[in-house]
C-alpha cells in the first residue's frame, strides 16, 4: 500500500496498457440543482489499479457524482470522461466500461442469483455457454457458488450485497464504482468486501472508485480525494495527507463554548499557536504534543477539563481544511449562512 | 482465492471489449424477466384471471336486465354478447395497468437503475418492458376466447387467428401508453390517479360498455376520437362478422396499429430524454 501510494502523480506517463489516459478523468466539473451548487469545478484522474475514495460528509457532492460518472444525470458543467469516453455525449461507450455497484439494492429478489447475473451478462451483451462460465467465476470469485440456484431473497443482507457486487463485474470491466459499498454489511462481511476490491485491483487492474463517509473505510484506499459543498478540499494518498499536518492533534475540552473561546485567545497570546475552536474544544496542531500538554494545563489551570493527544487522522485533515468537524453541527452552519442552508433543504427534498 | 492469483485474468481480452450488446437480446431478457415474475406470483396469475371473469358476469347480466339492449352490437341482442369484446378490452387495459405499475415499483427497487446504466439502446428498454407487459395481457384476453361460445360467436380458426391479432394490438398500445405514463412517475399512488383520470375513462368511452351511435353529440365526438375504440370496434368486427359496425377491420386494424407505433414511439422519446436532473 505505501509503496503505490508514493508513485509519483504523472498520469500520462501511467504504463499505458489500455490507453494513453487515466481512466477516468474529472475536469472543471461542475453541477448545479437550481440554484444549488452540487459540485464546484472538480478536477482529479483515476488511475488503473488503484481503489480510489471519494470521501466527504453526506451532502458533499458524492452522489451526484457518483450519478454523473454513472452516466444516469449528465453535468451543468465541465467534462469528465471515463476510458476517454465523454460521460455525457458518449454515454453507451461509457456503460461499456464501466461496473457499478449501487448503494440502494438493485438486484431482483423474485429471481434467483443465476438469474440476476444472467439478465445482467444479457444487458451487457453477453450470453450462452460465455455467459455461464463468467457467471460461475464471478459467483467463486464473491463466493456464492453453492447459492447459484437461491432465491435473492433468500439470502442475507450481506450475500446480497455480494450479488450486487457480481453483478457489476460480470462483464470484467475496467473501470468499477462503488456507491458506499459497506452500507448495511458487519465488520466480517466488510473486510471481505475490501479484499475483494484490493484482488480486483492487483490482479485485473481495474481503477475501482469508491464513495464513503466513513474515514475507517477511506483509510483502505490508494489515494483519496475529499470533498465539502461540492469543493475538492484534499487529494492525495490517506498518508501523504495527514502527514502534512505537523505532529500531533491536541484537542482540550471545557466547559462551555465562551471557555473554549477564551482559551483559544489566551493560547494565540502566550504560545503562538493557532487553535480552532469546534464547540466545547479548542483544536490544535503541535510538534511535541505531550510537551506542550502539560505546560498549557499547567499555565491555565481550571479552564481545560479534558485533554487529548493522537497521531492525525483523516478526520484532523478534514477540519484543516474546511474548518469545521466532519459531522457538521447544523445549528452553528445554519447561523453562518442561513440564507444557503435553507435552499439547501429544498433542493433536497 | 488462492486459484484465482495463480491465473491472473489479465491476460484474457476483458468481456467488456469483446461483448456488442444489440436490441434482441437485452429486450429478450427484460421480456423474459416479466413472464417469470408473473407466473411466480400465483396470487397475480389468479386474479387477473378471475377478476375480469366476475366483473364481466356481473355487470353484463345486471345491465343485460336493468335495461333492454337495443341490440345495436350483440350478436344474440343479449347484452352480454354486447359486452364481451369490452370485457376482452377490460382484462388487457387491467393488466397493462399492473405490469406497468412494475415500472415504478423496478424504479424504487433499484433495479432499473442498473438497467439503465448499462449499455443498452433505450429502445431495447421500452421494447423489452411494453412487449413483457404486452404479453401478458394478450394471452389473458385470447384465454378469455373460450368464453366467445357462450355469447353466440362461433369460434372457427379464422375468428380465433383474427381476435387474437386485435387482442394483441390491443395489448400493445395500452401497454405502451401504461409505459409512456409510468416512466415519469414514482408513486404508485400517483400512477392509480392517472389511471382513474385516463384509462378508464378510455375504456368506458371505447364503445365497450355503450355504442356510439347511441350516445349525445358531444360524447360521440370523444368516442371517435379514442384510439381504443377502433380496438374495441375491430373485435366486434372479428367475433360478430354478421353485425354491422361503425368502420370496417381494415380500418380499425389501421388506426389500432397506427396508435401501437405512436405510443411505443412517445415511450421512446421519454425514456430518450436525458437530463442533469437525476434518473431515478
Amino acid at each position: 500500500m505505501a509503496t503505490l501510494s508514493q508513485i509519483p502523480p504523472s498520469p500520462p506517463a501511467q504504463p499505458a496498457r489500455r490507453t494513453a489516459f487515466a481512466p477516468i478523468v474529472l475536469d472543471g466539473l461542475t453541477h448545479n440543482y437550481g440554484e444549488r451548487l452540487a459540485l464546484d469545478h472538480l478536477g482529479f484522474e483515476v488511475r488503473a489499479g488503484e481503489i480510489f475514495g471519494l470521501l466527504g460528509p453526506n451532502g458533499s457532492g458524492k452522489t451526484t457524482l457518483f450519478r454523473i460518472l454513472s452516466t444516469l444525470m449528465t453535468p451543468t458543467g465541465g467534462r469528465a470522461s471515463i476510458q476517454g469516453f465523454d460521460v455525457a455525449r458518449e454515454p453507451n461507450k461509457v456503460r461499456q466500461q464501466i461496473g457499478i455497484v449501487f448503494q440502494a439494492r438493485s438486484v431482483d429478489l423474485k429471481l434467483t442469483v443465476q438469474e440476476n447475473l444472467k439478465h445482467q451478462g444479457n444487458l451487457y451483451g453477453l450470453s450462452g455457454k460465455r455467459l455461464n462460465t463468467r457467471i460461475d467465476e464471478v459467483l467463486g470469485r464473491v463466493g456464492l457458488l453453492d447459492r447459484k440456484a437461491d432465491f435473492v431473497e433468500t439470502l442475507s443482507g450481506g450475500m446480497q450485497r455480494r450479488v450486487e457486487l457480481a453483478k457489476g463485474l460480470i462483464h470484467s470491466p475496467s473501470v468499477l464504482l462503488l456507491d458506499e459499498p459497506s452500507t448495511g454489511l458487519d465488520p466480517g462481511a466488510r473486510r471481505d468486501l475490501w479484499q475483494y476490491l484490493e484482488t480486483l485491483r492487483d490482479e485485473e487492474n481495474v481503477a475501482i472508485l469508491v464513495t464513503t463517509h466513513l474515514m475507517e473505510e477511506a483509510e483502505h484506499c490508494d489515494r483519496l480525494a475529499i470533498l465539502n459543498e461540492g469543493k475538492l478540499v484534499a487529494l492525495g494518498s490517506p498518508f501523504e495527507l495527514k502527514s502534512q499536518i505537523g505532529g500531533d492533534v491536541v484537542l482540550f475540552e471545557t466547559q462551555t463554548p465562551e471557555a473554549a473561546q477564551t482559551l483559544s485567545i489566551r493560547l494565540a497570546q502566550r504560545f503562538a499557536v493557532e487553535a480552532a475552536v469546534l464547540g466545547n474544544s479548542v483544536r490544535l496542531e503541535h510538534n511535541q504534543g505531550h510537551r506542550f500538554v502539560a505546560t498549557v494545563v499547567e499555565a491555565f489551570p481550571g479552564i481545560v477539563e479534558a485533554v487529548s493527544v493522537a497521531k492525525p487522522s483523516l478526520e484532523d485533515v478534514f477540519i484543516r481544511r474546511t474548518g469545521h468537524r466532519f459531522w457538521t453541527e447544523v445549528p452553528a452552519e445554519a447561523a453562518a449562512s442561513p440564507g444557503k442552508k435553507s435552499r439547501e433543504r429544498k433542493a433536497h427534498s | 482465492m488462492a486459484t484465482l492469483t495463480a491465473n491472473p485474468v489479465t491476460s484474457a481480452p476483458r468481456l467488456s471489449a469483446v461483448a456488442k450488446p444489440g436490441i434482441w437480446l437485452p429486450a429478450l431478457s427484460l421480456w423474459q424477466r416479466e413472464i417469470v415474475r408473473f407466473y411466480r406470483q400465483k396470487a397475480r396469475v389468479a386474479g387477473v384471471i378471475a377478476s375480469p371473469l366476475i366483473f364481466w358476469l356481473v355487470l353484463g347480466s345486471g345491465f343485460a336486465h336493468s335495461f333492454q339492449s337495443s341490440g345495436s352490437g350483440a350478436g344474440s341482442g343479449h347484452y352480454l354478447g354486447y359486452f364481451f369484446p369490452g370485457s376482452i378490452a377490460m382484462i388487457v387495459l387491467f393488466t397493462a395497468i399492473f405490469s406497468m405499475m412494475s415500472l415504478i415499483q423496478d424504479r424504487n427497487e433499484g433495479f432499473l437503475l442498473s438497467v439503465l446504466a448499462a449499455p443498452v439502446s433505450r429502445s431495447a428498454i421500452v421494447l423489452g418492458k411494453v412487449l413483457g407487459g404486452a404479453t401478458l395481457a394478450a394471452i389473458q384476453g385470447i384465454v378469455f376466447l373460450v368464453f366467445a361460445p357462450l355469447v353466440g360467436v362461433h369460434l372457427t380458426f379464422a375468428t380465433v387467428l383474427l381476435s387474437s391479432l386485435v387482442v394483441v394490438l390491443i395489448s400493445f398500445e395500452l401497454t405502451a401508453l401504461g409505459f409512456a405514463i409510468a416512466w415519469p412517475m414514482d408513486s404508485t399512488q400517483a400512477f392509480h390517479a392517472i389511471v382513474n383520470i385516463i384509462l378508464l375513462p378510455l375504456w368506458m368511452l371505447s364503445g365497450a360498455l355503450f355504442p356510439a351511435s347511441g350516445a349525445s353529440g358531444w360524447l360521440r365526438f370523444f368516442m371517435r376520437l379514442n384510439p381504443l375504440s377502433y380496438g374495441v370496434d375491430a373485435l366486434r368486427n372479428t367475433l360478430f362478422p354478421a353485425v354491422a359496425t361503425d368502420f370496417a377491420l381494415t380500418t380499425n386494424l389501421a388506426i389500432t396499429a397506427a396508435f401501437c407505433a405512436l405510443t411505443f414511439a412517445a415511450s421512446w422519446a421519454i425514456v430518450n430524454r436525458r437530463t442533469n436532473k437525476p434518473a431515478a
